[in-house]
C-alpha cells in the first residue's frame, strides 16, 4: 500500500524531461544567441547617423533589445549599420571594414542614400546604393528614418537571423547586383 | 555697440578707381555691386585692401568661382571688422588659360577655399603653397563643376 | 648616436571621435603631434553641381543635409539668399517664427556637440542627458513639421506652415525646464576637474591666429573676438531683441565650450521674448508658384552655430540657378587643426577636434 502511496506523487519520466530538458539543434542556439546581441559597428556616414545616435540613447533605447554595444573596431562587430550616402571616395574604407569584419556579419543599409543613392543619386561622385560594394542584409527606407524604423529594421533582422532558411542567399553574385 | 555692415562707400569706390586708373571696373549697383580687376593687378589691389587704414578688410569670407562657358569669374567677398565695411572683388580668367595668383599669402585663410576651387575647376593657383585636391578622391578625372564636364555611364565610374 | 623618428599615425576615415567621416594623419614623436594633416571628401556629394538641375525651391532640402545638425539656419540662409535676390518681403509672423525656430535649432545643436564632447572624452553619461534633452526640442519640430532631423520648414517667402495651438505652451514649459537642466550640465561637466584639466590652456588659438586662419562663430568669439553676424548684418528681425554675444579670453578649449554653455541661454533668452511679441498674420507672402529671379547675383550670410554660413547665388533669369555656392563654417575652421595641432599629445587633438565642432555633412558638401 505504501508503495504505491509514494509512487502516485512522482511524474513520470516523460513529463520529467518535458519540463526540464529542451531538444533542440546547435545552429537554432547560435542563431538565437546572435541575433539577441548583435554588436553594430559605430560607423556613421551622414545625416542618418544622428538617429542612429538617437536610437541608442535614452529616449528610443536599443538596450533593451541587446544591441547598445558600439564597437569602434570591425574586428570586434558583427553588423555594419551603413547610415548616410556613400561616395566613391569613401566605397574603398568601407569595403575594406567590411572585410574586417569576422563571420558571421549582418548589414543593414539605413536611409534612402544607402538604399539607392537618395536625393543625390544622379551626382558624380555618390554610390547609388550600398548594395553595389556590399551584400545588404535589411533595408530601412527613410530620410531619415526614425530611430523607431531603425528599431523595426534591427528586429527585422533579427527574424531573419533566427530563420535561416528563409531569407537565404546561396550564393552572392556582385554582377547581378547591378 | 555694433552698426550694421554697410557696402563701401562711393568715395572710397572712387578713390580706389584713382589708384588703379585701368585694370578696374566698377559693376553693378546696391547690393550686387562689384569691383572687376584684371589679374596682373589683383595681388596688389588685395594688398592695399587690406593693410591700407582706408580700408582695413582683414577677413576674407568666401572664395569661389563661377565657369560662363568663354571665361571663368573668380569672386572674393571681402569684410573689415574695425570699419564694418564689406566689398565683392571679382577677377577673370580665359577658359583654356586657368591660371590666376592666390591671396594666400595676403589672407592664410584662402587656402582650402582655392584648393576646393582648384579641385572644383581646374583653376590653378600659382603662388598657393600646396594645391592639390581637397574634395575629390586623388585619382578623380576632370573637374566636375564646369559646364561642359561630362559625367562618365555608370560602369566606368568612381575612382 | 641615438636617433629619433616620427611615427605616422591613421586617424581614418571611421573613428568613433572624428565627427563623421574626417581622416587625420597625425605624425607623432612619442605621444607628441609633430604634424596634423586633415583629409577631407570622403562625404562630398557635389551639392553645388546638383543645384543646376533643381529648381530654386527643390534645393531646399538640399540644404538640410548640408549642415544635418542645423538644419533651420541652412534653409534660412538659403530663402534669405533668394528674397534678397528677388526682393521678396517676408511677414511678421514668418520672420518671427524664423528666429524662434533658428534659435530652438541652435539650442539643439550646441546640445549635441556637448555631447558629443562628453563621450569623445570618456563621459558617456554626458551624451546620453545632452540626448534625451535634445528630444525635447526634436519633438517640438515634430510637432511642427513633421520632421526631426532635416526639416525643409523655412521658404522662400516664409515659412511652410503655422504652428499648431500647443506649440507655444509645449515651447514655454520647455524654456521653464531648461535653466535646470544647464545645472545638471553644470554639475557634470563643467564642475567635474577631469573635464577642466583636459580642456584648459589646451590647444590655444589667440585671436591673430584664429583670424588668419578663417575661424568664424563660437571659435573666434572663444578667441576674444566679439564678431556675431546676428549683431553686425542684423538680417531679419534680430535688431529687435535683447541678447548678449558670449566671449572667450585665452581661445583654449575650455573657452570654446563655455561660449557655446553660454550662447544656449541667450538664445533661450531670445525665443522667450519672441513668442512674447509674435503677431498674427500671414506666414507666406505672395510669392509665385515658379520662381524666376531676375538676371544677377547674391551673397548673403547668417550665423549658424559653427560660424558663418554663406549662400551666393548666381541666376540667369530661368528656374533653375546657373551657380549655387555655399560657404561653409566648418570648411574654413578645419584650415586652424594644422598650426594648432602641433605639439599636442594625440588626447588633446581629439579634444580639439570636438571643441572645433565640424560637421562633415558640411565639410564636404
Amino acid at each position: 500500500m505504501e508503495v504505491k502511496d509514494m509512487a502516485a506523487g512522482k511524474q513520470t519520466e516523460d513529463e520529467f524531461i518535458k519540463k526540464n530538458i529542451i531538444v533542440t539543434s546547435i545552429d537554432t542556439v547560435l542563431n538565437w544567441a546572435r541575433s539577441n546581441s548583435l554588436w553594430p559597428l559605430s560607423s556613421g556616414l551622414a545625416c542618418c547617423s544622428m538617429e542612429m545616435m538617437a536610437a541608442a540613447a535614452a529616449r528610443f533605447d536599443i538596450s533593451r533589445f541587446g544591441y547598445e554595444v558600439f564597437r569602434p573596431s570591425p574586428r570586434q562587430a558583427d553588423l555594419l549599420i551603413v547610415a548616410g550616402t556613400l561616395t566613391w571616395k569613401m566605397a574603398g574604407p568601407l569595403k575594406r571594414l567590411y572585410e574586417q569584419m569576422p563571420e558571421p556579419k549582418y548589414v543593414i543599409a539605413m536611409g534612402s542614400c544607402a538604399n539607392s543613392g537618395g536625393p543625390f543619386a544622379d551626382s558624380y561622385s555618390v554610390v547609388p546604393g550600398v548594395d553595389l560594394i556590399l551584400p545588404v542584409d535589411v533595408y530601412i527606407p527613410g530620410c531619415p528614418p526614425r530611430p523607431e524604423a531603425l528599431i523595426q529594421g534591427m528586429l527585422e533582422l533579427k527574424r531573419k537571423i533566427q530563420n535561416p532558411d528563409v531569407g537565404r542567399v546561396d550564393e552572392y553574385d556582385a554582377t547581378n547586383a547591378e | 555697440m555694433n552698426m550694421t555692415q554697410q557696402m563701401l562707400s562711393n568715395e572710397a569706390l572712387q578713390s580706389l578707381q584713382e589708384k588703379f586708373p585701368e585694370g578696374m571696373q566698377i559693376i553693378g549697383e546696391g547690393a550686387q555691386q562689384a569691383i572687376v580687376v584684371e589679374d596682373q593687378y589683383l595681388l596688389d589691389m588685395m594688398n592695399m585692401l587690406k593693410n591700407d587704414a582706408a580700408y582695413q578688410f582683414n577677413m576674407l569670407s568666401n572664395l569661389t568661382a563661377v565657369d560662363y562657358l568663354d571665361y571663368l569669374e573668380i569672386i572674393y567677398h571681402l569684410y573689415s571688422l574695425p570699419l564694418l565695411s564689406t566689398v565683392t572683388i571679382k577677377t577673370r580668367c580665359l577658359a583654356n588659360q586657368l591660371i590666376v595668383p592666390s591671396v594666400t599669402a595676403i589672407w592664410p585663410s584662402a587656402d582650402f577655399q582655392e584648393r576646393e576651387v582648384y579641385d572644383l575647376f581646374g583653376i590653378s593657383f600659382t603662388g598657393h603653397q600646396d594645391l592639390r585636391r581637397i574634395l575629390l578622391p586623388d585619382e578623380f578625372k576632370g573637374h566636375p563643376l564646369r559646364k561642359d564636364y561630362k559625367m562618365p555611364i555608370q560602369g566606368e565610374r568612381g575612382a | 648616436m641615438l636617433k629619433t623618428q616620427t611615427y605616422t599615425l591613421n586617424m581614418g576615415p571611421q573613428h568613433p571621435s572624428t565627427h563623421g567621416v574626417l581622416q587625420m594623419v597625425l605624425e607623432l614623436d612619442g605621444e607628441r603631434v609633430v604634424k596634423a594633416v586633415p583629409h577631407m571628401g570622403y562625404l562630398h556629394r557635389g551639392i553645388e553641381k546638383l543645384a543646376e538641375s533643381r529648381t530654386y525651391t527643390q534645393f531646399i532640402p538640399y540644404t538640410d543635409r548640408l549642415d544635418y545638425v542645423s538644419s533651420m539656419g541652412n534653409n534660412l540662409g538659403y530663402c534669405q539668399t533668394v528674397e534678397k535676390l528677388m526682393n521678396i518681403e517676408v511677414p511678421e509672423r514668418a520672420e518671427y517664427l524664423r528666429v524662434i525656430m533658428t534659435e530652438l535649432n541652435r539650442i539643439a545643436s550646441h546640445l549635441l556637440f556637448m555631447s558629443s564632447l562628453a563621450i569623445d572624452l570618456g563621459a558617456t553619461t554626458g551624451m546620453i542627458y545632452g540626448f534625451r534633452d535634445r528630444e525635447h526640442i526634436l519633438d517640438l519640430f515634430d510637432m511642427v513639421c513633421g520632421a526631426r532631423l532635416t526639416y525643409n520648414y523655412i521658404r522662400i517667402g516664409g515659412v511652410m506652415a503655422d504652428i499648431p495651438a500647443q506649440f507655444i505652451s509645449q515651447t514655454q514649459k520647455f524654456l521653464e525646464d531648461f535653466p535646470e537642466m544647464l545645472k545638471e550640465y553644470h554639475n557634470l561637466l563643467t564642475g567635474n576637474e577631469i573635464l577642466y584639466y583636459r580642456l584648459k590652456d589646451t590647444a590655444v588659438i589667440d585671436g591673430k591666429l584664429a583670424m588668419e586662419v578663417g575661424l568664424t562663430g563660437p571659435c573666434l568669439r572663444a578667441s576674444g573676438i566679439d564678431y556675431d553676424i546676428r549683431k553686425v548684418d542684423s538680417y531679419g528681425v534680430y535688431d529687435r531683441f535683447d541678447f548678449r554675444v558670449p566671449l572667450g579670453e585665452n581661445g583654449d578649449n575650455w573657452d570654446r565650450y563655455m561660449v557655446r554653455m553660454d550662447e544656449m541661454v541667450e538664445s533661450a533668452k531670445i525665443i522667450s521674448q519672441a513668442l512674447a511679441k509674435l503677431p498674427d498674420g500671414p506666414i507666406l507672402a505672395n510669392v509665385p508658384k515658379v520662381l524666376k529671379p531676375p538676371v544677377g547675383e547674391m551673397y548673403h550670410r547668417i550665423e549658424n552655430p559653427r560660424g558663418e554660413l554663406g549662400y551666393y547665388i548666381v541666376s540667369d533669369g530661368t528656374t533653375k540657378p546657373y551657380r549655387i555656392h555655399v560657404r561653409r563654417p566648418s570648411f574654413v575652421n578645419l584650415q586652424a587643426l594644422g598650426p594648432v595641432c602641433k605639439g599636442l599629445m594625440i588626447a588633446d587633438v581629439v579634444a580639439i577636434l570636438a571643441t572645433l565642432d565640424p560637421l562633415m555633412g558640411e565639410v564636404d558638401c
